[in-house]
């Protein structure tokens, strides 16, 4: 028997803690899951990512008890729950899957209600908290609360099924690719929307995926895992990235990994560049001492609430003659993003836009600075070098252990 | 000479005649087949409850009540004349009636839970639902409108096959069709058969109007 321990190094408290787990479903030979032992630490998103087959999705079931397990023990809060009731067990345990499975015949509100309903709430506290969830998902309760399911789009289901999971407060959740069945531009969003989330609700998350880059973006810690759930890795994204603990797990992160360590980066971390900026409605002779006076070819123009509008240059001021107003002259200021995303998708943004400057703005939209793909480019020179010396100290230790 | 009155108005003028016999008759061969269908739908959800996550049970539920379906009536009716508790009248043609009507109910049950998404009982199962309450509030309102339409199938074969049960001495527009049957030839012999199919159409027509209805008020806006 293989035994794979993964422990949570530095954690705080340990929300759940899996002892020997196994399981083996009725006419396999071979164990889905195998004497699998977790320490899953309080508060943060942890991922379980493998390829497919290796018992991740069975992983996770395990922990509400969905599937039940052949041998091993399961506690949560220290308490063992292996064998207590499983309603009851689930009902602390907040749970989305792929497909959502959101009720078709009841409304969004009822949905949402279920858990809540069967804890035997009183009717005014589950109506508010029904408000509260649909407005913490960003869907306007007035709005939501009495459609079904299949008048909303994919994304919004989603949401949806988040809230519900949420309904009843849990310290835990369980995610199987909650975010796998949506399109990737809407995908991203969520997933930014998650994370903002979790950093309030601090919940404990069980999070399985089969995409390495969803758990970069969106884990704590990753779990990597091969066939039958041994634990390859178990650690955070950083040092899984920088150092893998075998080939196996150089081969699931894969090539690109400088690519994806700007993943893990993110605006707020780098040092803004600032930019000639003018109001709209400056005057055009201003704009022109501005650019002179700067090494910038273009002016970034900002509304009265220092929102930004358009690029303009010099020979957009020319072209457009004396009576225009910098609002409607000039190229749209895209690429806009806020501090908290990640410069994998700050250059995403840029390279859509097609400009080699993204716009940084506060969360009321407000302009803050400027990030460019030099910026960029230093980021994952250094993280490379980084990655270097790393590599040499390790090999000069190996050296010295083999002479 | 006078025109000799075609068979058509002949036929109006029985009707008129016997208005009342044919309403009385019409109304309890509608009240034999709801009877019938409340009974087979109660047992027909039951035995699909039962059976539609097991292989075995299921194909042999599905092949007794199959069964029942190919027995000849008029043979079945007469051979519940000669068991006991059942002989001539009413209650052997609702016995009948069920078995009969069986099949559509508890075929269409079993489709209609098993056609419910997994993904949908396996959420209501991670959110701490138990087993009866899953079935309750998830599994059989989403199979509704199914468990439905095999009822609305069962009653249009159930009124058909009701007729034959005045054969028993059972209640019903049947009495109409056998007597006339027995008496062709006679003046009123025709007009008896064809008020006794003309009812059986106007109740099937009114029946199926009735499913509209309920399935309109009892299926939820979200799965419409």
């Amino acid at each position: 028997m293989n035994d794979s321990t993964g422990s949570a190094p530095e954690a705080g408290k340990i929300k759940i803690r899996l002892e020997g787990l196994s399981k083996r479903f009725p006419g396999q030979g071979e164990d889905a899951v195998d004497n699998l032992s977790m320490e899953i630490p309080e508060g943060e998103i942890i991922i379980l990512v493998g390829p497919s087959g290796c018992g991740k999705t069975t992983t996770m079931k395990l922990i509400n008890r969905i599937i039940e397990p052949t041998s091993g023990r399961i506690f949560l809060d220290d308490e063992d729950v292996t064998k207590v009731n499983p309603d009851l067990l689930r009902r602390r345990i907040g749970y989305v899957i792929q497909q959502i499975g959101l009720f078709p015949h009841v409304t969004i509100a009822d949905n949402i209600a279920t858990v809540p309903k069967m804890l035997g709430w009183k009717k005014d506290r589950i109506n508010e908290r029904v408000d509260e969830l649909l407005e913490t998902v960003g869907m306007d309760p007035g709005n939501y609360r009495d459609r079904y399911p299949k008048e909303l789009s994919g994304g919004q289901r989603q949401r949806v099924g988040v809230a519900r999971a949420m309904s009843a407060d849990p310290d835990v959740m369980l995610m199987d690719e909650p975010f796998g069945a949506i399109d990737p531009i809407t995908r991203d969003r969520l997933q930014n929307e998650f994370l903002r989330l979790q950093e309030q609700i601090k919940k404990t998350i069980i999070f399985v995926t089969h995409d390495i880059d969803e758990a970069i973006k969106m884990g704590d810690r990753i779990a990597i895992l091969r066939e039958q759930s041994h634990i390859a890795q178990f650690d955070t994204p950083e040092r899984i990235l920088v150092n893998p603990a075998d080939d196996f797990v150089a081969d699931f992160i894969g090539r690109g990994a400088s690519l994806k360590r700007l993943s893990l980066s993110r605006v707020r971390d780098v040092e803004l560049h600032q930019w000639p900026t003018a109001q709209d409605g400056t005057g055009h002779d201003e704009v022109r001492r501005l650019l002179e006076a700067s090494d910038k070819s273009a002016v970034l123009v900002l509304d009265s609430q220092q929102r930004p509008m358009r690029w303009v240059n010099a020979e957009h001021l020319q072209r457009a003659g004396d009576g225009a107003a910098l609002g409607e002259i000039g190229l749209p200021a895209e690429a806009v993003v806020q501090p908290n995303a990640t410069l994998s998708d700050t250059l995403n943004e840029m390279l859509t836009a097609r400009y080699s400057t993204a716009i940084v703005v506060d969360s009321s939209s407000a302009y803050q600075g400027i990030v460019d793909i030099d910026t960029i480019n230093d980021t994952v020179r250094s993280m490379r070098r980084a990655e270097r010396v790393r590599l040499r100290e390790d090999e000069r230790n190996d050296e010295q252990v083999s002479s | 000479m006078p025109d000799e009155p075609s068979w058509y108005s002949s036929f109006w003028t029985y009707l008129d005649f016997a208005r009342d016999d044919v309403l009385e008759l019409t109304i309890d061969h509608a009240l034999v087949v709801i009877l019938a269908v409340a009974l087979a739908t109660v047992i027909g959800v039951v035995l699909g409850v039962l059976t539609y996550r097991t292989d075995r049970p299921r194909e042999l539920v599905l092949a007794v009540t199959g069964t029942f379906l190919t027995i000849p009536s008029l043979a079945l009716f007469g051979l519940f004349i000669a068991i006991p508790m059942l002989g001539l009248g009413g209650r052997s043609v609702v016995v009948g009636l069920v078995m009969y009507g069986l099949l559509p109910i508890v075929r269409n049950t079993i489709v209609g839970l098993r056609e419910v998404d997994p993904a949908i009982v396996e959420s209501a199962q991670g959110m701490g639902m138990a087993r009866t309450e899953r079935l309750w509030r998830i599994e059989l309102p989403l199979a509704w409108p199914v468990i439905l339409t095999g009822m609305r199938v069962s009653t249009l074969v159930l009124i058909g096959i009701a007729a034959i049960g005045a054969y028993i001495n059972g209640p019903g527009l049947g009495e109409l069709i056998f007597s006339g049957l027995a008496r062709i030839g006679s003046a009123t012999a025709l007009n008896q058969v064809l008020a006794g199919i003309l009812g059986i159409m106007v109740l099937a027509v009114l029946f199926d109007l009735v499913y509209v209805a309920i399935s309109r008020f009892t299926t939820s806006k979200g799965i419409r």
